[in-house]
């Protein structure tokens, strides 16, 4: 999933300091997976602006709404009647950066403000921890490394590791950080695959990745 | 056992801390609570094994957002204590209560307190 956390407060304060009446929208999809924008992030945040605004003596009018999923035009559509009744000052998006773009594609004067950075493509190592598992390069290759991304998951993305800095199966860049070209060699090892190893893998074609500028995949057999 | 507790504390149950969600603080500080204290059991002693544990990190996050919005997270708190403990209760509640005196009333406060 796509993995996302809260700006500062202070940031989206700033943001919202001109406005006197906005629309919080949050994305029941990954980001509610993550704990960073669903229902119940959307709640704690406004309920935040709220006190904040109270507390400057200028309060703040707040809707909340949470959509199935904001990176799809059709739940885009949803908040076509709150925006049509209300004169909001602007909308804030609680999904990750598809979001706000979608709803501004879709709103075109309306002022569109992102509440989350959106971090990596990542999934849950325990409650509350999430760490970064692919880079999106658009071009699979890690069964040439025991089923691990040394793309996302090396430090340097070597494709023949590992580099010297790997000290006790940890990167370093940090004692918290496994280096995955040791992971690598373990579960090759155990496979029966370390031969696998001696091989040099050749130079990646990035034109798959963002090199070759925005990506779009197009299903004739999908399309309308 | 009649106890004495300022009566500017309003009590709100709950089955279990555990079920004390960071909203339910920060709604109380945005309806105008000078203060807000969480009275959990003692730490091992949940009923449901974790809810005061769940019920401290809770306070603590709420803190936290406090802070980075300038009001006093000394506002937000959690205690421990055991249903037995009565004369301790009493005395939490003065605690808290001399502590949100000298914060002052809430810059947000439309003078309503809760517990
Ligand atoms: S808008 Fe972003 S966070 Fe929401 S479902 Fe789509 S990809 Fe996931
Ligand atoms: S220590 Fe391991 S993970 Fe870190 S940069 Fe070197 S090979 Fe990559």
């Amino acid at each position: 999933m796509v993995v996302a956390e809260s700006k500062p407060i202070e940031e989206i304060l700033a943001m919202v300091a001109d406005f006197d009446k906005i629309l919080l929208t949050g994305c029941k999809g990954c980001v509610t997976v993550c704990n960073a924008g669903g229902q119940k992030e959307v709640g704690i945040l406004a309920s935040a602006l709220k006190i904040a605004r109270k507390k400057e003596g200028r309060e703040i009018e707040i809707e909340e709404i949470t959509l199935e999923r904001q990176c799809d035009p059709e739940y885009i559509d949803q908040l076509e009647e709150p925006i049509a009744k209300n004169n909001y000052d602007a909308v804030l998006s609680m999904a990750c950066s598809v979001g706000p773009q979608y709803i501004a594609k879709r709103y075109e004067d309306t002022l569109v403000y992102p509440c989350l950075n959106t971090t990596f493509i990542g999934g849950a190592l325990e409650h509350g921890v999430w760490a970064e598992f692919c880079q999106a390069c658009g071009s699979c290759g890690i069964h040439n490394f025991g089923a691990l991304c040394p793309i996302a998951r090396c430090a340097k993305s070597l494709l023949n590791g590992p580099c010297g800095g790997s000290a006790g199966g940890k990167c370093e860049i940090s004692p918290e950080t496994d280096c995955v070209w040791h992971l690598i060699y373990e579960r090759m090892s155990r496979l029966g695959q370390l031969d696998k190893m001696a091989n040099v893998v050749m130079f990646k074609d990035w034109t798959t990745s963002r090199d070759g500028g925005p990506r779009k995949i197009v299903r004739e057999d999908l399309k309308q | 056992m009649r106890l004495n507790y300022p009566s500017n504390i309003k009590i709100i149950n709950v089955p279990c801390t555990g079920r004390v969600d960071i909203l339910h603080l920060l709604k109380a500080v945005e309806d105008g609570a000078d203060g807000v204290y969480v009275a959990g059991c003692l730490e091992g002693d949940c009923h449901y094994i974790s809810g005061n544990l769940k019920a401290k990190k809770r306070v603590a996050y709420a803190k936290k957002v406090l802070e980075a919005i300038g009001l006093e997270p000394e506002r937000v708190e959690m205690y421990n204590l055991s249903a037995a403990q009565g004369a301790r209760f009493a005395e939490i509640a003065r605690e808290f209560t001399e502590r949100i005196h000298q914060l002052g009333p809430s810059p947000v406060g439309s003078g309503a307190k809760a517990a």
